[in-house]
């Protein structure tokens, strides 16, 4: 760190000095893992560049197995992405104080995972040099391009869901000038923090905290709907809108304590992630353990009661078939582990909610994997079955490459926007505190009336 | 232009499975008309072989009791086809006389046609087409090769409906039932595969369609398939 710029974070507030100093204070561990991550994606655009040139007959797919990898990343890491904005546009509609410290840091995984979900299906393309034809050609009867729509407003209202709450803080390293001032001039973009603009800022959160929710529900609903309005078995299902809304958000509170665990240690903000953050995402996880498990349950009973044969032959390839460790494991992951850590208090830490954090995201891609392949390798006229699915290198390095690509992606932007939003902690410890005090007050019976007497 | 559309035309087919000895010179026929590439036998084993029309074997009973049937498998040639409706660019589509046709050259090779058509008939190119030089002398000049990336299917030998029009229209005469005909049709030496219009009365496929032993598959799912079956006499 230059003097000067340890001069000017000196005379700041601990605040801002503790949430700052990874702008301006790099560690070597940051360069070896940032290289590390970087030479796996250079890897992955190497194996993406053999794919183009050769044609996709490098992966390891085939008839009827159409989809595999690309398309489980594509549905997981969109799925990642219910993150950040559902979250905080939930906590903060809820009024949910707790919220302040964490939802930049989930945001952020929102913006940028979208960016690597939304190339997936482009990377499964046959001739990814046509990919304009989707609006050269557009049909609109196509889930596909409802999908190609939806993912784009997403993308676009979650960069400004992100950018906006972020003006204050780029104005305060604008005026600190600890880095790069003409950068943050720019991006600061005349913000004063003036009352007048504080207030309008507030209110233009508002009203995108309450856009981004449908926007985001709209985009997983349709995911789902792209395998559910094909005719194939275990796929033609009414549950899966509802389904893979439920499973991303589950999915993305599960990648927000991962990224949060690992941002307290590297970060040391300890101060800002508290065991009560842990405490309760991890009672939102389990929410959702529930819930996944509700769904789960409430689609396989009924495909086998129903007990049609084409149905029944993915049913079992997953329960007891070829498919079955898989199944099994995401069955693990995506409840059994999560349930037990966050059904106790005392697991409910930061360490407990790590590991089931982990599960779920692990779980949550198994999920994908086994909508996906079990399905495409059974079409509906059994005769044709006869396929199996081993992804290819080629599919295993784009696939390690895009989660380097992300995590070096969310590694660099903790260089450039703080993690965690100064001024609403600010403002938290400022006004909330008496506005939470004021509003719980107006909970209660008015103590100043006899009880029974109505106010008129 | 008028008289055409004034013309309702539905080119369909009627398969019977009686006649058919599974001697696969449909698919021959059609590979060879259809400039179809082979694939290598390591490929072949991975499930990318193509066949536009592929003749499967279902085996009914148990040993010793068992009873073998052929199902010759063109395109189903959907009227209500879903691979038409999920296509992003409608590079697939059903043309005004029913059959469901690829553009190859708009095609993005999404493959989502292809998961959505529940009777597997939808081929993707895994690599470019390659043929051995003898081969490569004998490529269909009326049929275009598909690159890589795209997907390609059973077009009922469209190709050849536009050159029987032409020779129609040259001599002055209509269309007649015998002048188009797909090659799988042309190759079965049992006559098992017939072809023709089945809104015209005068085509065999328009009786055949309604004999009683006449079936389509998986007619449940509402895809109202051009192509029938005649089942097998017990």
């Amino acid at each position: 760190m230059r003097h000067d710029v340890r001069e000017k974070l000196a005379r700041m507030s601990p605040d801002e000095q503790t949430l700052l100093r990874p702008l301006v204070e790099t560690s070597r561990t940051f360069y070896i893992s940032a290289a590390a991550l970087g030479a796996i994606g250079l890897w992955g655009l190497y194996a993406y560049y053999l794919q183009v040139r050769y044609g996709l007959g490098r992966t390891g797919l085939n008839r009827p197995e159409y989809w595999g990898i690309y398309i489980i990343s594509f549905v997981f890491f969109i799925g990642i992405s219910h993150a950040g904005t559902l979250i905080s546009a939930i906590l903060r509609v809820a009024k949910a104080e707790w919220r302040r410290s964490i939802t930049r840091s989930a945001e952020l995984i929102t913006v940028i995972v979208i960016g690597f979900g939304a190339i997936q299906p482009i990377i499964d393309l046959g001739r990814p040099d046509r990919a304009l034809n989707i609006i050269f050609n557009a049909q609109f009867r196509s889930p596909l391009l409802w999908d190609v729509m939806s993912i784009g407003l997403y993308f676009f209202s979650c960069t400004i869901y992100l950018y906006v709450p972020l003006l204050p803080d780029l104005a305060l390293i604008r005026d600190s000038g600890i880095k790069m001032p003409r950068l943050y001039r720019f991006l600061a973009a005349g913000y004063h923090d003036t009352p007048a603009q504080r207030a309008r800022l507030e209110r233009v959160i508002g009203v995108l905290s309450l856009a981004v929710i449908p926007i985001a529900i709209s985009v997983h609903t349709i995911i789902g709907w792209i395998f559910a309005m094909t005719l194939r078995p275990m796929w033609h299902s009414t549950i899966f809108g509802p389904y893979f809304v439920m499973g991303a958000i589950y999915s993305g509170i599960g990648a927000i304590l991962v990224a949060m665990v690992v941002l307290r240690r590297v970060y040391h903000l300890e101060q800002y992630f508290k065991d009560v953050h842990f405490d309760y995402l991890g009672r939102m996880l389990l929410l959702f353990s529930l819930l996944w498990f509700y769904f789960t349950f409430a689609e396989y009973l009924t495909v086998f009661y129903g007990a049609e044969p084409a149905e029944m032959r993915v049913f079992w390839a997953k329960i007891s078939g070829p498919f079955a460790i898989p199944f099994w494991t995401m069955v693990l992951g995506a409840f059994v582990i999560p349930f037990v850590l966050m059904s106790r208090q005392a697991t409910r830490t930061p360490r407990g909610t790590l590991i089931a954090g982990m599960a779920v995201v692990v779980g949550m891609w198994l999920e994908r994997y086994n909508i996906v392949v079990p399905t495409s390798v059974n079409p509906i006229w059994e005769l044709e079955s006869l396929a199996h699915y081993m992804p290819s290198w080629i599919e295993l390095s784009i696939m390690a490459a895009t989660f380097a690509g992300f995590i070096l992606l969310y590694m660099v932007a903790t260089k450039f926007i703080p993690i965690v939003s100064i001024w609403e902690i600010r403002e938290g410890r400022q006004e909330s505190v008496k506005q939470v005090a004021d509003r719980v007050a107006t909970y209660l019976p008015d103590s100043s009336l006899p009880a029974g007497v109505v106010e008129s | 232009m008028r008289e055409r559309a004034r013309i309702v035309t539905r080119w369909g087919m009627v398969i019977d499975l009686d006649r058919c000895t599974g001697c696969v010179a449909c698919e021959v026929a059609c590979k060879s008309e259809n400039n179809i590439a082979t694939v290598p036998p390591d490929q072949a084993a991975m499930g990318r072989a193509k066949s536009w029309m592929k003749v499967v074997a279902e085996v009914e009973g148990e040993f010793p009791d068992t009873s073998l049937h052929f199902y010759p498998r063109p395109c189903m040639q959907c009227d209500n086809p879903p691979c038409v409706k999920v296509c992003p660019v409608a590079a697939t589509y059903i043309n005004d006389e029913g059959t469901v046709a690829q553009i190859y050259a708009r095609c993005i090779g999404c493959r989502y046609c292809a998961n959505a058509c529940p009777y597997t008939v939808k081929y993707f190119n895994w690599y470019g087409p390659e043929w051995a030089d003898s081969e490569r002398q004998h490529l269909n000049p009326d049929v275009s090769v598909r690159p890589k990336g795209v997907i390609e299917k059973c077009t009922f030998c469209h190709h050849r409906l536009q050159q029987a029009r032409e020779d129609a229209r040259a001599e002055g005469r209509v269309l007649r039932e015998e002048d188009y005909q797909p090659a799988c049709q042309e190759a079965c030496p049992t006559a098992a595969i017939v072809f023709g219009d089945l809104e015209n009365s005068t085509h065999r496929v328009r009786q055949l369609k309604d004999d009683p032993r006449s079936m389509r598959l998986m007619e449940d799912l509402g895809t109202a398939p051009k192509v029938y079956y005649l089942r097998p006499r017990e």
